[in-house]
């Protein structure tokens, strides 16, 4: 791996070298992975991190004095300056939680901000094509508390249909909204959503678990109050996830989990939180894990976001028309297929009348990992009407060869099922 | 490796194609149940009429993947206009068939397989007709669930009706 930024077109081949488990055969057939959407492969520089990591300097972090205890906090302390740049956060040092994954973080938010924070009466606006993990903590917050959730429609296009958001936004008093897809590819217009709402006086959680891995996203231009994502999406190791929050925010909320490294003290009768963001990392946090997502970023940088997004932007209008063009009718894409730049690499999919799981069978003997199913997203998949898609999803490392050996397998399902 | 002719025997493809006893039935009399898998978010429903301690209709509606719809219709075909004592044994039957890989999976119906695994021993897997057809799933560990379905919802049936519970819509 260079460290040096390139310009041009990205050379898959040479980084597809990178990721070990991308050099292994499927059924004998050269493994195409095709869902990244759900969790990304590593590169060898993030194996090797954590690695080198466990090999020479792990101890349990804030709390022993010798050399290597306060070597692997430096380095944990640095990963979380590094995830913080990287989304252009204003104090990375206090506005980075660390969590187990998106799923937490977005549970972090729900319980401190939504349990204690969220005035009384007000209501929570939520969209349509959201992910479980921000639609689940909020429904299980309305269960508590009585709190009426909302939702911003899908539109036909695929695109949120925003005509009535200013009914939507009155009285609202927190919008959850999913900065793209998972189903759909869809990137979300963020800035009316977010104009509408701080008018109302609400705060807007975004969940951006598929879009930080693919684009550069910049949290102070965005003006949005929390961000949440999740490391294994975006070439890093799994159990990390990633809350950014607004400073005075994060500052007001109670902790989320209590235990260890939350605490300045705890009495018999009581107990004071910890500073930020500590306040909210309770027990022993993922070291390795937060040292590996360091190594993911610094990757992600060396080659550069523009690169890969554009990378993605052209692989993706290529999927489409390749597809199109040779599957025609036997194949609906559901998303949008115009404007690629606004729209990620995530294709969701039906084939013929062939069930997902069948088609993602046939398939994987071809060598070629899709996701087949309703992708955690089961109020989307009921307005789309149909209760699973195939979905195939690319990342920095996919190439038009894999396109090519989806399409050759589509056939291959075609004929197996006659 | 399992191939995937080991999974889908031109037994399945048929019963997919072309499934038996599709459709619903009036309830009441008949009893319907649903039963969902979760990973796939496919959905069977199975109405049932019992008349004299045998299963006099049985009708499949819902939609899922070729397995777990050539299953349903494989298993209307073999169980309808059996006595319910036989198709009770069938469900054991073919559910030992089955269970060996759903317990490494971990699956919530381990107990109960542990003694249809000596049941079974009454119902050879190739003394289940065609049923037997479905032995490659096993080979396919994600798939049992959609083998299976139809035919928890099945036994679900028998059970409510055995205990009186008023037929549901
Ligand atoms: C849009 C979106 N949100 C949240 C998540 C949850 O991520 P995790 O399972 O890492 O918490 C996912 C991943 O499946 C996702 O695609």
């Amino acid at each position: 791996m260079t460290t040096t930024v390139e310009a041009g077109p990205l050379e898959v081949t040479a980084l597809r070298k990178e990721f070990p488990l991308l050099q292994q055969e499927s059924h004998g057939k050269r493994l195409v992975y095709l869902d990244s959407a759900s969790s990304s492969q590593r590169p060898r520089a993030v194996l090797d991190a954590m690695d080198h990591y466990y090999e020479t300097t792990h101890a349990n972090v804030h709390r022993g004095v010798y050399a290597i205890a306060e070597e692997a906090t430096r380095q944990f302390e640095m990963a979380r300056k590094a995830t913080g740049r990287f989304i252009n956060a204003p104090r990375p040092d206090v506005e980075i939680v660390f969590t187990k994954n998106a799923t937490e973080a977005l549970n972090l938010v729900a319980h401190s901000y939504g349990r204690h924070l969220l005035p009384k009466g007000k209501a929570i606006l939520l969209t349509e094509l959201e992910h479980h993990a921000n639609i689940v903590p909020w429904l299980m917050l309305a269960a508590e508390r009585g709190v009426e959730l909302r939702y911003i429609p899908v539109g036909e296009d695929y695109r949120l249909d925003l005509s009535d958001l200013d009914r939507l936004v009155d009285g609202v008093g927190l919008v959850g909204i999913s900065s793209m897809s998972n189903v759909l590819g869809t990137i979300n217009d963020l800035a009316p959503v977010l104009e509408a709402a701080h008018a109302a006086g609400a705060v807007v959680v975004v969940d951006a678990s598929q879009l930080v891995p693919h684009r550069s996203v910049d949290v102070r231009a965005l003006g949005v109050d929390f961000l949440a994502f999740t490391g294994h999406k975006m070439l890093g190791p799994t159990g990390i996830g990633v809350l950014w929050g607004r400073e005075d925010l994060l500052d007001a909320m109670p902790p989320f989990l209590g235990g260890g490294e939350m605490i300045r003290d705890v009495r018999l009768d009581g107990f004071t939180p910890n500073d930020l963001p500590w306040k909210f990392e309770a027990g022993t946090p993922p070291i390795a894990e937060a040292i590996g997502l360091h190594a993911a970023i610094g990757f992600l940088e060396s080659v550069g976001m523009d690169r890969v997004a554009a990378h993605e932007t052209q692989l993706t209008s290529r999927a489409i028309e390749l597809l199109t063009e040779r599957h025609g009718d036997d194949l609906k894409i559901f998303g949008p297929t115009s404007d690629p730049a606004r729209r990620g690499g995530v294709l969701s999919f039906g084939f013929r009348d062939l069930h997902a799981h069948d088609l993602a069978q046939v398939l994987d003997a071809e060598g070629i990992c899709v996701r087949a199913g309703h992708h955690c997203a089961k109020p989307l998949m009921r307005r789309l009407g149909v209760t699973a898609t195939a979905r195939a999803s690319f990342y920095l490392y996919n190439g038009e060869d894999d396109i090519e050996a989806l399409s050759d397998a589509l056939d291959v399902a075609a004929a197996f099922f006659g | 490796m399992a191939g995937l002719e080991d999974l889908y025997r031109e037994i399945i493809l048929d019963h997919y194609r072309s499934p038996r006893n599709r459709g619903e039935l009036p309830v009441p009399p008949a009893h319907r149940v649903e039963g969902f898998n979760p990973l796939c978010g496919d959905e069977v429903v199975v109405y049932l009429e019992v008349d004299d301690d045998t299963l006099t209709d049985l009708r499949i509606a819902g939609q899922g993947c070729s397995i777990s719809q050539s299953s349903a219709s494989m298993m209307s075909a073999t169980v309808k206009g059996r006595p319910v004592e036989e198709a009770r044994k069938l469900i054991r039957s073919f559910k030992a068939m089955m269970s060996i890989h759903e317990h490494s999976l971990g699956g919530e119906e381990g107990a109960e397989d542990a003694d249809a695994q000596s049941e079974a021993e009454t119902i050879k897997p190739e003394d289940l007709g065609e049923l037997a057809a479905l032995q490659g799933v096993v080979k396919f560990p994600v798939r049992i669930k959609c083998a299976t379905l139809s035919w928890n919802a099945l036994a679900q049936g028998l059970d409510e009706i055995a205990a009186g519970v008023p037929p549901a819509d």
